[in-house]
């Protein structure tokens, strides 16, 4: 909250008509509008069914109307179930667009992205970041946007084959999403922790929902204002926030939910959602959060692999001859 | 027959019944054939076979054997050691000891000579591997000799070939073995999955641990005995028997970077489960049930020839078999009695007898699954046909069988038999057949029979399944991609794609 010191000057001929000049010194604050925050899903800003949320702290900006403490979702195991619901019927839709349109949008993501860094790197500064810190973060969660909407149309060129088979056969493989992958996203960085984790998954045209770092899961919020105002149809990244603890296991065990992706510091609770995975033969990557050096860096951060671990290779066959 | 008519539409039912009603055919005394045995008198099993451990056959730490029988006459073929947890112990060591010593050291150019002395080697004793194939496991000789043995010398020449172009392989990425790859396999291609499993692994640059299944070690023996006289490096390639509990050993031990299983959903759902925390990599190929869809407009002729070959190639002992046949309302009655008259052209018996078609279910305990599934499918209300062949008195045998009448809620639809019995189902659109389709946990793979190209690819593009057959079945080939969608388990086995289940890439 910030409070403003101002001095007003009231001009003669004021709306209260006195005929005089006054100078006022006032303490009196103009309250600024705080945000309420609430999750992303299926393109809309909800609230957690459950009615619960819990609060984060951080510090008091110029640039922000937020007070210090905040009350955020906390996303139940409902909320994991109904965006699942969401996800899968959004995710045939996109994975139906051609490539080239996939690309388009996700590059539109950058675009709306860069021009809401201020937002973006104000939401890091409070959350602990520094400025420098917060802006180079932004860059590089920018830069990836643009990497991954450029690879959309590239995928089947890498992963697709046409197979020599030994026989009179046309016969060919080529990669398809998986359906709707569940995401842990990293604790830090939250902005480039989550787009590095989100954008291979949608790039590959799968369907997201992602649990945003608990530690700062404001910017999470207005990342996700950033999809609302991109092109990114609703449902294809849906956001939820809360504990990993409460809503991992959740997504680890729906049946819907193709695959996931998880960057939890908790080896113990890598090792439960994993087994947990298993009861639906799950595609399950789990790892400790990246270290600044490995996400920031090109190699380390992004690239096929990351895309490659949700798909699906389908091979086809038909014979040849007349 | 009758009663399956009664359950058609009405007026497909009264357009069909003329066909649906001509006699069944009578091949009479001109169908039964001489004996053509293929000679078994040169195959020389050792009485007893020890475990084969860095490099050379040993006995087992655990004293204890097992016998391995032919399933087609329950004649003890030999004994093989029961590997305990420190039998797998020293298999794991000495592959990790080859993998620091000779293997992710050596040239990838080298490696590849290896495997292609390994692919060499096995044509030149394929009759041999073929005939034995035969005996241990009961599938027909014609399949053994003419698929099994051959597709195997082709994975492991196949992949030979990939071993010094990783670089091509992965373009842009830096591919690393992953160490010692830990892989358990089925008794329905015993010495295919074996080279499944080998070739890949150690073209990728690591070494192996292999168990085959407890009730068809034969092959994956006298593979290890080709290896040994390849020489390899001693303990590139190790090979354990034993059953579940020297698998569970193999997966749970702690040396052990990668697990690659091929066998039952339930079992690869507990090795997924046992692997969790670990870090160790997995790749799993799993059951099936697979939709084999049939419209109206297929080619018949090969259509049936095609749902033959998708349910009773190998006794039906296959992941991707074609065991749900979804076939136009409109062609059901004419596509039923031709598959009823095409069963009975069958020929059930003797597997090392060159003419048979189906030979002997692999075990005792899968013929009495096959038989559980297949008296529920009757109390459920399905109309069963078996084929009136004679069966053998000894071993274990299973009539080529299809259902009609069958709901997707039934038991026989939705669980994996593996055995020869096949569920008929009917479809109106191509909407419901895809549906029909994908109704089902498993996604391992499916057939289209159409004349229609752009309805294939309409369909293919929608199936759930890692291989969709158009036109035809049970197509395999080294160069070709094959694994799983959903619950039919992950990661892929032939092909570019097959070489990323054994190494680990830069970014």
């Amino acid at each position: 909250m910030t409070t403003r010191k101002e001095t007003v000057e009231v001009a003669n001929g004021s709306a209260h008509g006195a005929g005089v000049i006054a100078k006022a010194t006032t303490d009196e604050a103009r309250l600024r509008v705080s945000k309420t925050y609430k999750m992303y899903v299926g393109g809309a800003f909800i609230r957690s069914e459950s009615g619960r949320s819990f609060q984060v702290k951080g510090s008091s900006l110029e640039s922000s109307a937020d007070p210090a403490t905040v009350n955020i979702p906390l996303g139940s195991r409902k909320d994991v179930r109904d965006a699942v619901i969401v996800a899968k019927a959004a995710q045939e839709k996109w994975a139906a667009r051609t490539a080239y349109n996939r690309g388009q949008i996700v590059y539109r993501l950058a675009e709306v992205l860069d021009a809401r860094r201020g937002e973006l790197e104000a939401s890091l500064v409070r959350a602990g970041a520094t400025a420098t810190g917060a802006a180079r973060e932004v860059d590089c969660a920018v830069d990836r946007i643009v990497f991954y909407a450029g690879f959309c149309d590239k995928i089947a060129s890498l992963a697709a084959s046409s197979n020599p088979v030994s026989g009179p056969h046309f016969a060919f493989s080529v990669p398809e999403p998986m359906g709707v992958i569940g995401v842990l996203a990293p604790p830090r960085p939250a902005l480039l922790g989550l787009v590095s984790a989100v954008l291979p998954v949608i790039t590959g045209g799968n369907s997201a929902i992602v649990v945003a770092s608990a530690d700062d899961p404001r910017t999470a919020i207005v990342f996700c204002e950033c999809l609302a105002t991109s092109d990114v149809p609703g449902g294809v990244v849906n956001v939820l926030t809360g504990l990993a603890s409460d809503l991992a296991p959740q997504l680890a065990k729906h049946r819907e939910v193709a695959g996931l992706d998880a960057y939890l510091d908790d080896a113990a609770l890598r090792a439960s959602i994993e087994r947990d995975a298993s009861e639906s033969v799950k595609r399950v990557k789990t790892q400790a959060p990246f270290t600044d050096d490995r996400i920031f860096d090109e190699r380390g951060g992004q690239g096929l692999t990351f895309i490659e671990r949700f798909l699906e290779t389908k091979s086809i066959w038909h014979p040849v001859g007349l | 027959m009758s009663r399956e008519i009664t359950k058609s539409p009405k007026g497909i039912a009264a357009a069909s019944a003329g066909a649906s009603q001509a006699p069944a055919l009578d091949f009479g005394r001109a169908w039964d054939y001489a004996p053509a045995l293929e000679g078994v008198s040169h195959i020389k099993l050792q009485p007893r076979y020890g475990l084969f451990i860095g490099g050379a056959f040993r006995a087992p730490r655990s004293d204890k054997y097992f016998a391995t029988v032919n399933p087609s006459n329950e004649q003890v073929l030999s004994e093989v050691a029961e590997a305990n947890a420190a039998d797998v112990d020293d298999a794991v060591r000495a592959a990790r000891l080859a993998y620091e010593k000779y293997w992710s050291k050596m040239r990838g150019a080298e490696r590849a000579k290896y495997l292609f002395r390994i692919a060499r080697a096995l044509q030149e004793k394929a009759r041999d591997f073929a005939i034995v194939e035969t005996m241990d496991g009961g599938k027909p000789i014609k399949e053994s000799r003419d698929f099994d043995v051959p597709m195997a010398a082709a994975h492991f020449f196949y992949h030979a070939g990939w071993a010094d172009k990783l670089d091509y392989a992965f373009q842009g990425r830096r591919a690393r073995p992953l160490g010692v790859a830990g892989q358990i396999i089925p008794w329905n291609f015993p010495l295919l999955m074996a080279a499944w499993k080998i070739a890949p692994a150690l073209a990728c640059g690591n070494t192996v641990v292999l168990k085959p299944a407890e009730t068809t070690p034969l092959t994956a023996l006298l593979l290890a005995q080709l290896i040994e006289e390849a020489e390899l490096p001693p303990g590139v390639v190790n090979i354990i028997t034993g059953a579940g509990e020297t698998g569970a050993a193999l997966v749970n031990h702690a040396d052990v970077n990668k697990i690659a299983f091929t066998g039952s959903t339930e079992v690869g759902k507990r090795i997924q489960a046992s692997l969790a925390g670990t870090g160790k990599r997995l790749t799993l190929e799993l059951g099936g049930k697979a939709a084999n869809v049939v419209f109206a407009d297929a080619p018949m002729d090969q259509a049936v020839e095609g749902i033959i070959n998708g349910i009773y190639f190998n006794q039906g002992h296959v992941c991707c078999a074609g065991s749900r046949l979804l076939v136009e309302e409109s062609a059901h009655d004419t596509l039923v009695r031709r598959l009823r008259d095409r069963i009975a052209t069958m020929r059930v018996g003797d597997p090392l007898d060159k003419n048979t078609d189906v030979g002997a279910i692999n075990s005792k305990m899968q013929l009495d699954r096959i038989r559980e599934l297949v008296d529920a499918g009757e109390r459920e209300g399905a109309t069963r046909y078996s084929a009136p062949c004679a069966l053998p008195s000894k071993g274990y045998w299973f009539a080529p069988t299809f259902f009609t009448g069958v709901a997707q809620s039934s038991r026989i639809a939705r669980e994996e038999i593996f055995g020869p019995v096949l569920s008929v189902l009917t479809f109106r659109t191509p909407d419901e057949a895809l549906e029909k389709a994908n109704n089902t946990m498993y996604g391992l793979s499916a057939g289209v029979w159409t004349d229609k190209g752009a309805k294939i690819f309409w369909m293919a593009e929608r199936l759930k399944a890692g291989v969709v057959w158009g036109n035809t079945f049970n197509k395999f080939d080294p160069s070709s991609p094959f694994g799983g969608y959903k619950e039919s388990g992950f990661g892929r086995e032939g092909g570019r794609q097959g070489l990323a289940a054994y190494v680990e890439l830069d970014g």
